[in-house]
């Protein structure tokens, strides 16, 4: 209590001096200076370490029991195989090569760094980023590279080769995701643009949504599709996982502020707001359409609403994030039941129908409701709805491009060469025996 | 003697076996099983995806009785598994010839 009087008062007393006292007692120099000298913030660094843990809980189990209860009981351990691995591959990547091409600055700096701080070259424990140590910082956005293609594994899942899995996502993870990150948080071309995207809405979500629907595409259908049932084999795990995927993006939005301060509380209700709006979206379409609400239709609502809020959590105001996430929520559930039956792709888990359709409609949502109108924060020195609007549209369409293009050729060249595909018969058996040796459930 | 087979709602199935032993029934056999008739299947939604079960679960009994208990054992069974909805199941009567208990070699209505 002390310490936040304490507080309280030092940011009233700065307030006091921007606003026309510091003739009297400070000059702006040395408010400037005072600023200047970076210091680690404890209450921050122990909400980033936190955060961090909690965007893991995301990725396993969460994002792997939300999956594996959607595939049939025999492709379950491959599913979970394939999200736990790519986790700790892009983990291992990332202190590689992948932070650098983030984060440090190269020659082609508009689209992507370069390879100082590769092997982390040059951090200590010393190093600060922000108010947090800077191992924390790449920490926290590790777990974001590693979860990306992740969530790209259920647009293929039940037919595709481990092998050929992990090669792709190597590729992409330092072709696609460490470029379109750049672009966006390590000052490129879509920071410049003055886009906005708080916790990842293109560079998450929409770049993996483009990712899965172009491998759902070039894979082609898994065996039996539309004639059998691919019904999903334990509900309840998808449950779990999309309620432990709810939670965790509170790590995952509110984390993305880097400290604990106000902008952390409107991402942390916008947040809940958002997911909750999503599922009433979801089931209340599904009530009206179909005559049933559903539990995997609340699941999917939750995290279309999740995936809507990301890009704009910390510029909407609450009403703005209910908006949205009812709005996001019901288009993309229109994506999975028309859009992809009209298509006539398999995203056998609806990848790209929820975290690139909700991922789009957040980007291009927050433009609108980020106006003082409608409670958000407003917009920036020189930008409107309009040209707010524009920018977040050529960010889409830049990550779109990039993504599409890459996705396509990595595609082409591992099919190529390696194959993507497993064969029918193990596609038929499941991949949990034929891929990885071992069943999920035994009688 | 006569050997009773019965497809019934799973729901029944304590009620039946409860039925059968107060009418001094000394052993049922019952097996979780699939099937349709006229109560026909339902359909499942999963993201729009619609899947048509045909084949809902059921319970089959079998029982092995003397022709003097017939009557009361599929009484008891019609009683105890109707429910007066369509889907309570079917009871099947065949002849049964003989009997045999494994361990002490007894055979006919002494091996019931």
């Amino acid at each position: 209590m002390k310490k936040i009087l304490s507080k309280f008062s030092l940011a009233g007393l700065t307030g006091l001096l921007m606003m026309g006292f510091s003739h009297i007692a400070m000059s702006e120099e040395m408010v400037a200076a005072m600023e200047e000298v970076a210091t680690i913030n404890s209450g921050d660094t122990a909400w980033m370490i936190m955060a961090t843990i909690l965007v893991l809980l995301m990725a396993i189990p969460g994002l792997a029991l939300f999956y594996g209860g959607l595939v049939r009981s025999k492709n379950m351990l491959s599913v979970l195989m394939q999200v736990f691995v790519t986790f700790s591959m892009m983990s291992v990547i990332w202190v590689l090569w992948g932070y650098s091409l983030a984060f440090s600055e190269g020659p082609y700096n508009d689209y992507v760094g370069g390879l100082s701080l590769a092997f982390l070259s040059g951090i200590t424990g010393d190093s600060i980023s922000g108010t947090i140590p800077e191992f924390v910082f790449v920490t926290f956005q590790l777990t974001f590279f590693a979860l990306t293609p992740a969530l790209i594994v259920g647009a293929f899942a039940e037919r595709i080769k481990f092998s050929s899995l992990l090669v792709f996502l190597a590729a992409w993870g330092t072709l696609v995701y460490a470029p379109i990150c750049h672009m966006v948080w390590g000052g490129g071309i879509i920071s410049q643009m003055g886009a906005v995207d708080f916790a990842g809405g293109t560079v998450v979500h929409i770049n993996a949504g483009i990712a899965a629907l172009v491998g759902a595409i070039v894979l082609g259908k898994r065996i039996g599709y539309g004639k059998e049932s691919m019904a999903p084999h334990n509900l309840p795990f998808t449950m779990i996982g999309a309620s432990l995927l709810w939670a965790g993006w509170f790590g995952f939005n509110v984390g993305s502020e880097l400290a604990a301060d106000g902008t952390a509380g409107l991402v942390m209700i916008n947040t809940q707001v958002a997911a909750a709006a999503g599922v009433l979206g979801w089931i209340v379409m599904e009530w009206i359409s179909k005559g049933k609400p559903s539990m995997l239709g609340g699941a999917s609502g939750a995290i279309a609403g999740l995936v809507a809020i990301t890009p704009a959590c910390a510029v909407v105001g609450p009403l703005g994030a209910i908006i949205l996430g009812i709005v996001a929520s019901i288009i993309a559930y229109w994506a999975v039941t028309s859009l992809k039956i009209v298509l006539g792709y398999d995203d056998s888990l609806d990848v790209f129908g929820i975290h690139g359709v909700a991922g789009i409609v957040g980007a291009l949502g927050l433009a609108v409701l980020m106006s003082s109108q409608f409670g958000g924060t407003g917009y920036g020195d020189g930008m409107s709805m309009m040209s707010q609007l524009i920018v977040q549209a050529k960010s889409i369409g830049i990550t779109v491009v990039w993504c599409g293009v890459i996705s396509y050729v990595l595609f082409k060249i591992i099919d190529a060469t390696m194959g993507l595909r497993v064969s029918e018969e193990d596609e038929r058996t499941g991949l949990d025996s034929t891929s990885h040796g071992e069943t999920a459930y035994r009688s | 003697m006569k050997f009773v087979t019965a497809i019934i709602k799973p729901f029944k199935l304590d009620e039946v076996r409860e039925a059968l032993s107060e009418i001094g029934v000394q052993g049922i056999t019952v097996t979780e099983v699939k099937g349709f008739g006229r109560q026909k299947g339902h359909t499942e939604l999963y993201r729009g995806a619609e899947y048509v079960i045909d084949f809902l679960p059921k319970v089959k009994l079998e029982v092995a009785v003397s022709t003097k208990l017939l009557k009361k054992v599929i009484e008891a069974i019609e009683k105890s598994a109707a429910t007066g909805k369509i889907g309570d199941g079917k009871i099947f009567v065949m002849d049964l010839e003989e009997v045999k208990r494994i361990r002490t070699g007894e055979t006919g209505e002494d091996a019931l």
